[in-house]
């Protein structure tokens, strides 16, 4: 990746080409077209350029991490602008919140959030070059259409291409974008076509794409070890051993200076300059050599006695006392429980998880004359140039992030602690310098998906009805805050949908940073409350599948406002699968089937997993089954089925594989050796429909996941009889 | 040390410290950066390259080990036409997700079916099962090697 071509286009050209992506509306008072530095080449905003051979460049403006938004978003474009996407190239925006507003990989909501906007963004430069096209031939611009990046006018048979008409379309009035029409989708020929990523080619030849891939002049690399109790001090370190290392420039211990303020969106305290060692050399390798001969000592810690081993303990002994406080109420359940035909007691608990993106957390950066510059694969950037500025004292005008492809996200690049690294060790340094963390750094200096423990009662009356439903749930915080990605909302299922409902908690303080692992909260509750919901209907004698679209009811909407529930769509979605799955066919012994559903990220999932299990307790999963109502329109079927064919097996790597554990205040793993992944022998066949239905599309990258570990540990129930009431599933608990 | 390699055909001089990882030397010393580092420790396959067109976990081998060894990387096995149909069949299938471990799965992917032209699904099991891919974008991987070797999927 050479420096030339990570700097063009200029940020500065994209400031005077501005068009907000926080509304077109705000758009009308900067200059919404701009003259190419080639003279060659005008931009409609800051989204799109129509070069006079007729190319079409787009800008894809959140980052990519795997999720496809640098295709499916500038898909949405392309498809109103009229052009052929062989016409089309996509370049990455940097980090300009101007331009773009907030640019983010997370919440699966760049699909939504700009469904309408992008294709208006297209819609609104096909129309600039409409009234270039009418006034050149003086007619009416109603009289021309489009097709294939060519303005056509039917009744005299003239036709003049984008190309030739951009330089005179950028002159012309902006029309107000909701005033255009938007094409009817049944003449899309690009939104709803399976497209291949536009990074493709260079991805399967090995091209430099990401982060870690950056090479600057004069670029050093720099190794960066931290506390493993995290947040402790150095209080000493051999910097001259490191620096005897062949290769190795510069070793320095890392003090941060304490923030006025905290910086919004970066996670809190853990998520900004934490103290450490930086070596820096001619190589990695020569830095991570010269590490090891660091022998830092770390200062003592408030929290370095914390274990996986306490807080478990600690969780049951308070799970089984009263709660602290009461999130949500509804009706008695405790008289409904003793009214109950049925009750079922059962305590569920599931472990923090690392996010392990499988390329490493990394960052260049390059402080010169006063101003940084950082390449950094982040789901975050702005955050990231508020943080560094506030660290390093500089003004944030000062700091140009570009976006970078992410070797994966599941959340973790939300976060910018590389970034502000980065930074802090490149200036140190005077030169451009790539920081790399090693695996063991990634692994033990996450942002874990938390934790929890669940003690829940249930009751069921003599018809099969759900009556009663108590969650205690034991989580990390500190009074009435939790810690990041810890809580819970007061209106998960099936609150609304049991008339005596109560949802209590009670938190414990923890040291270790946690934060968003891809469907947050959703990820961990799913396994809970569908496993439970199969509890009852054992204790009820109903089939699993019926008792849940029992559970459901026959509303449409349940709840109000806009936190209703829309069972009508997960009713669906629950029948699909059962249709899809053949649930009911008897199965061989040893073999089962295990449904469930969740709502996340406005998107309906309900899924069934066909899994066997052998004398030695050994899960496999044969087959997983999903049917999806993420809305009418897929904008881009490919990622949309890879998407949701990632986040199943994700899922059932959680399931089976994955535990963090903490000992004196430190993470244990730290490498794939004890943090797995699933792997190919083990990866089932996955079958997916999507349904649609009259909704706006919903994105994609997050909802598959919850609802497979629950149908993961009921099938493993419908084959044994054995309730997985913890996480990692264990072997040893299903041997025959 | 200065040490000869011959890299996707092309000669190559190093002057780096004989236990460097060819990973290593390979990214930082010559660019050449399509191989990549996911563990260190020969867990997860995404630093997979040919060792005279045996895949080698380049972050395990010393640059003092490669010797007379042709190293193929992912910049060049295109070079060579079952690599070029394994690239196609991944480029046509659209299997990556994030990319990263793709240059490491195609490396795989490439040997086997140099030794195995029409694998089952045993075979592609066992070939690949040392390569992670944390998007889990192995039915696409499988799909892939299937269309590349003209078996049906």
């Amino acid at each position: 990746m050479s420096l030339t071509d990570l700097e063009a286009p200029s940020r500065r050209g994209f400031l005077q080409a501005g068009l907000a992506a926080g509304g077109l509306a705000l758009s009308l008072s900067l200059p919404v077209t701009a003259r190419g530095a080639d003279g060659a080449t005008q931009s409609f905003g800051a989204y799109v350029r129509i070069g006079s051979d007729g190319l079409v460049t787009i800008v894809a403006k959140n980052p990519e991490i795997g999720q496809g938004v640098m295709t499916s978003l500038p898909m949405m474009i392309a498809e109103e602008l009229d052009v052929d996407w062989s016409q089309v190239r996509v370049r990455q925006a940097d980090n300009d919140p101007v331009a773009f507003g907030r640019q983010i990989a997370g919440g699966s909501m760049s699909t939504p959030n700009h469904w309408e906007e992008l294709r208006r963004v297209g819609a609104t430069a096909r129309a600039m070059l409409i009234d270039a096209a009418s006034q050149t031939w003086a007619c009416a611009a109603a009289e021309c259409s489009t097709a294939s990046g060519v303005v056509l006018h039917k009744a005299s048979g003239r036709k003049a291409a984008y190309g030739a008409l951009a330089a005179k379309a950028a002159a012309c009035a902006i029309p107000d974008p909701k005033t255009l029409p938007l094409k009817d989708p049944k003449a899309y020929r690009i939104i709803g076509q399976p497209i291949a990523q536009v990074d493709t080619p260079k991805i399967v030849t090995g091209q430099p794409l990401f982060g870690i891939d950056v090479r600057l002049p004069g670029m050093l690399y720099a190794a960066y070890e931290k506390a493993p109790v995290f947040g402790a001090k150095v209080a000493g370190a051999d910097l001259d051993a490191a620096r005897a290392v062949k290769g190795v420039r510069k070793a320095f211990v890392v003090d941060p200076p304490k923030l006025s303020v905290e910086v919004p969106g970066v996670g809190g305290p853990l998520g900004g300059l934490l103290p450490g060692v930086a070596v820096v050399a001619d190589n990695w390798w020569s830095a991570c050599k010269g590490r090891e001969k660091l022998d830092v000592r770390w200062a003592d810690h408030p929290t370095s006695a914390q274990s996986t081993a306490a807080f478990d303990a600690r969780a049951k002994a308070v799970g089984a006392g009263p709660p602290a406080r009461n999130l949500r109420k509804d009706g008695d359940v405790a008289a409904a429980l003793k009214g109950a035909s049925k009750t079922v007691e059962a305590a569920y608990a599931y472990p923090f998880i690392a996010h392990a993106t499988l390329e490493p957390q990394n960052c260049t950066a390059h402080f010169a004359d006063g101003k940084m510059e950082i390449w950094a694969p982040t789901q975050l950037p702005e955050p990231g140039r508020q943080l560094v500025a506030a660290t390093l004292g500089l003004k944030p005008e000062d700091i140009t992030i570009h976006m970078i492809r992410c070797g994966g996200g599941f959340g973790r690049r939300l976060v910018s602690d590389f970034m502000v690294e980065a930074a802090w060790i490149a200036r140190e340094t005077g030169r451009p310098v790539k920081l790399v963390w090693t695996r063991e750094d990634d692994i033990r200096h996450d942002f874990y998906r938390p934790g929890g423990w669940h003690f829940l009662q249930g009751g069921v009356d003599a018809s099969g009805k759900v009556t009663a439903w108590r969650d205690h749930f034991v989580t990390f915080g500190e009074g009435e805050t939790f810690v990041r990605s810890a809580n819970m909302s007061p209106n998960e299922f099936p609150a609304r949908f049991v008339p005596n409902y109560a949802l209590d908690v009670s938190v414990m303080p923890l040291g270790a940073p946690t934060g968003p692992l891809r469907a947050p909260g959703s990820n961990a509750i799913a396994f809970v409350v569908q496993s439970f919901i199969d509890e009852l209907a054992l204790a009820a004698g109903a089939d699993p599948l019926a008792f849940r679209l029992q559970l459901l009811g026959d509303q449409k909407l349940v709840g109000d406002g806009q936190g209703a529930y829309d069972a009508e769509r997960m009713r669906g979605v629950v029948k699909a699968v059962g249709e899809m799955s053949g649930w009911g066919a008897a199965q061989p012994k040893g073999t089962g089937l295990g449904c469930a559903f969740h709502y996340s990220h406005l998107g309906y999932f309900a899924e069934v997993v066909k899994a066997s299990v052998a004398a030695d307790g050994q899960v496999k999963v044969e087959k997983v089954w999903v049917a999806a109502d993420v809305g009418r329109q897929i904008v881009n079927p490919s990622g949309a089925l890879n998407q949701v064919e990632g986040s199943v097996i994700d899922g059932l790597s959680e399931a089976l594989l994955q535990k963090i554990t903490f000992e004196g205040g430190r993470t244990v793993e730290g490498n794939f050796n004890d943090f797995p992944l699933l792997r190919m022998p083990d990866a089932p066949a996955v079958e997916v429909k999507f349904l649609k239905t009259d909704y706006p599309p919903t994105g994609l990258g997050e909802p598959a996941l919850p609802p497979v570990v629950p149908a993961l540990a009921n099938a493993i129930f419908a084959a044994t009889g054995k309730r997985v009431r913890s996480l990692p599933i264990d072997p040893a608990m299903l041997k025959a | 040390m200065a040490y000869q390699l011959t890299v996707n055909g092309k000669a190559q001089v190093v002057d780096v410290d004989p236990e460097m990882p060819l990973l290593w030397a390979l990214r930082d010393v010559l660019g050449i950066v399509g191989p990549k580092y996911g563990c260190g420790i020969g867990a997860c396959g995404a630093c997979t390259v040919h060792l005279d067109g045996t895949p080698v976990r380049s972050c395990q081998t010393p640059v003092s080990a490669v010797g007379a060894a042709k190293v193929v990387t992912i910049e060049g096995v295109g070079a060579n036409a079952i690599g070029k149909r394994v690239q196609a069949a991944w480029s046509e299938l659209d299997v990556a997700q994030c990319g990263y471990c793709q240059p490491g799965q195609i490396m795989s992917a490439t040997a086997l079916l140099a030794q195995t032209p029409r694998p089952t699904d045993a075979d592609i099991d066992a070939a690949m099962a040392g390569n992670l891919c944390r998007c889990a974008t192995y039915v696409r991987i499988r799909a892939a090697i299937k269309r590349a070797a003209g078996v049906e999927a």
